[in-house]
């Protein structure tokens, strides 16, 4: 091990130890009575008011991974990484009428994950066991990426060795995450999101004023990055003609693709009613300036002549901290992008882990599971899933999970059409469902598979798996513009889906019996319809069950 | 100008909920903070700069504030009459007492 930072070690720990304090007493916070029931510790009790929704949300979407590797790729990549901004911009809008609709039917019909509900709208569960399989498959290497962000932190204090003995302070970390979510579910992170946030939002304010007073202002650190990227006939700070149409489908895909993941819906459904939703579709994006700012540390890192550790771009942010503050401000730093980490990681694993017990375990393996069961099962699953992402970022390279993340943005969007178009319409045929989400999965992981990673100097450094932008002269199209594979994959999936639509129509083929009726999508809190802990054994009408509830 | 709901005329009976809607013409407005994001050549310049930031940055940055002006515009406009969103906020403290 190298030379390890004293002061930013301790402030860390102290504040990890907080965190994890907090994290265990989180179970008796708002009066959750009964863990043992998957509604109560998978979804928070499902009452989560605008503030608390907010933190949490937040705290899920913007992740430790975004706040290290956004900024890594602005130093490596520049104006292109700033698709991260407008990617958090379209978003609110594009969701703004779609989740109210997701929360509404759930709460009536008591659906914990988006497989629950394509099961029901479509009568299939073939499509839900698919939606269930690429969200799980897509969250796994999310989990383990949040991991890469704690590590970075790790080498920047100083944690250089190899090994067992240089993972284990990661390993410390992963182990209380997963014990106090084990014991609290979902309350964990959401209490733990307002000290993360205020530490992250601490940090970007100090960094936002600090370093670019000590680099010269603002138009010395653009000129450094100018500097940089124009070298060699380079666009300089923006972006090249041709890179347009990557970055414009690179941040709509992206968009589409963050609310249908698990994490995503678990926040969502924990919200307290619809109009909780809305003015979070409003207050959310104060996370995206937050997330702009961010992004610029990767040109002050060029400023301020910040070297990553070895090969790792991900440690230009911590080594940046190191370089423009006292230690013990970048221990407070450290500790931010450390925590930030957990949240995330938290509410990845209990989205996963629902998806798991409810469209896996209970649909497949054992029908008769009683409510107990399937909290017990639940829980024992997200301890799995944090435990195979350690087990990735020990034992595999941790390249592989970050191409896994970037295959996992593709994959989700596959299952928009019977998530999110499903909220709408039930045209789409189940059988042109699965059709389709074929089609979109070969398609997307072919396209991936044909993109080589590039060295700065043109030559193939890795002949596939190497981004997410395809190049349009694959296809023998003469042009040299790049499209966000993901879309492409999703439009094929869309069109196979249409036809197939067609064909099994015009057969008159039975499409099943839609298990959710159209007030279902706008009811409101006070609605009796409405559920706050739908008893997901109850096979009773909605509405009919409330004397049973286990819930005081 | 359209809210979010109606009141039903026909009396509200214990198992069914009201039949509402989402329509409002407002919610087009949502259109211009999905769109405008997108198309790159308005942003993807370097002059004019303000404060140092070239346009590429701070017009992007100013994106964030359109989506939050139109977001709570189209909040404000299709919101519920305050006596229902009454309703909804009683209907989660009665959940939780019970």
């Amino acid at each position: 091990m190298g030379d390890i930072n004293v002061v930013e070690l301790v402030i860390v720990v102290v504040l990890f130890l907080v965190v994890a304090v907090m994290g265990f007493a989180a179970a008796r916070w708002r009066r959750a009575q009964s863990l043992m029931h998957l509604d109560e510790w998978g979804l928070g009790g499902r009452s989560f008011g605008s503030w608390i929704t907010w933190f949490l949300l937040g705290g899920d979407l913007y992740t430790a991974y975004t706040f290290v590797a956004v900024p890594a790729l602005m130093f490596g990549a520049g104006a292109a990484g700033f698709f991260a901004v407008p990617y958090t911009v379209v978003i609110y809008p594009l969701v703004f009428l779609v989740v109210i609709r997701l929360w509404s039917v759930s709460h009536v019909r008591g659906f914990v994950t988006p497989a629950d509900f394509v099961r029901s709208r479509f009568d299939s569960p073939t499509m839900a066991l698919l939606v269930a399989i690429t969200g799980i498959v897509a969250t796994m290497p999310y989990i383990a990426l949040q991991l890469v962000g704690i590590s970075a932190v790790l080498k920047s204090i100083g944690f250089s060795g190899s090994g067992f003995a240089g993972e284990l302070p990661l390993i410390i970390a992963f182990l209380v995450l997963a014990l106090y979510t084990y014991s609290s579910g979902l309350r964990a992170p959401a209490l733990i999101a307002f000290v993360k946030d205020a530490l992250i939002y601490l940090t970007i304010i100090v960094a936002v004023i600090v370093i670019p007073s000590k680099l010269g202002g603002w138009g010395e650190i653009f000129g450094a990055a100018e500097a940089k990227f124009s070298a060699n006939g380079g666009p300089g700070v923006i972006l090249p003609a041709t890179g347009q149409l990557g970055y414009a489908t690179l941040a709509l895909g992206s968009a589409l693709a963050l609310f249908l993941y698990p994490h995503s819906i678990t926040g969502v459904l924990a919200a307290s009613n619809r109009d909780v939703l809305k003015r979070n579709m409003s207050a959310l994006p104060v996370y995206s300036l937050a997330l702009g700012l961010i992004a610029l540390l990767g040109f002050m890192a060029i400023s301020a002549g910040t070297k990553p550790i070895g090969t790792d771009g991900n440690t230009i942010v911590p080594e940046l901290f190191q370089q423009m503050f006292p230690s013990w401000f970048a221990g407070i730093a450290f500790a931010a992008i450390a925590i930030g980490a957990l949240v995330p990681a938290a509410i990845m694993s209990i989205a996963a882990a629902n998806l798991f017990t409810r469209n896996i375990y209970k649909e497949y393996l054992k029908k008769d599971a009683t409510s107990e069961q399937e909290a017990k099962v639940a829980k024992v699953t997200s301890l799995v899933v944090k435990l195979g992402a350690v087990a990735a970022i020990l034992f595999l390279n941790p390249q592989f999970s970050i191409d896994l993340q970037l295959i996992g943005g593709v994959i989700i969007l596959q299952t928009l059409p019977s998530v999110a178009l499903g909220l709408y319409t039930r045209w789409l045929h189940r059988g042109a469902l699965v059709a389709g989400w074929v089609a979109g999965m070969v398609a997307g992981l072919w396209m991936v598979y044909e993109i080589p990673k590039l060295n700065p100097d043109g030559t193939v450094a890795r002949a596939h798996f190497g981004g997410s932008s395809f190049a349009l002269s694959k296809l023998g199209f003469d042009t040299k513009v790049a499209v966000y594979a993901g879309l492409l994959a999703l439009l094929v999936n869309l069109v196979v889906a249409i036809l197939v639509t067609a064909v099994l129509r015009a057969m008159k083929v039975d499409d099943g019996v839609d298990g959710t009726a159209d007030t279902d999508y706008t009811a409101e809190r006070e609605d009796p319809t409405v559920r706050d802990l739908p008893d997901p054994l109850s096979s009773a009408p909605p509405g009919l069950d409330k004397e049973v509830r286990t819930r005081g | 100008m359209a809210t979010a709901s109606t009141p039903p005329s026909r009396p509200v009976t214990d198992d069914v909920a009201p039949r509402r809607s989402d329509r409002s013409p407002w919610n087009w407005l949502l259109l211009v903070p999905i769109v405008v994001p997108l198309i790159v050549p308005i942003y993807n310049s370097v002059d004019p700069k303000l404060g140092g930031w070239p346009l590429f940055y701070w017009l992007q940055l100013v994106f964030v504030g359109l989506g939050v002006v139109t977001t709570v515009l189209v909040y404000r406009m299709t919101r519920r009459p305050a006596a229902e969103r009454e309703a909804a906020a009683r209907a989660v403290t009665r959940d939780m007492e019970r």
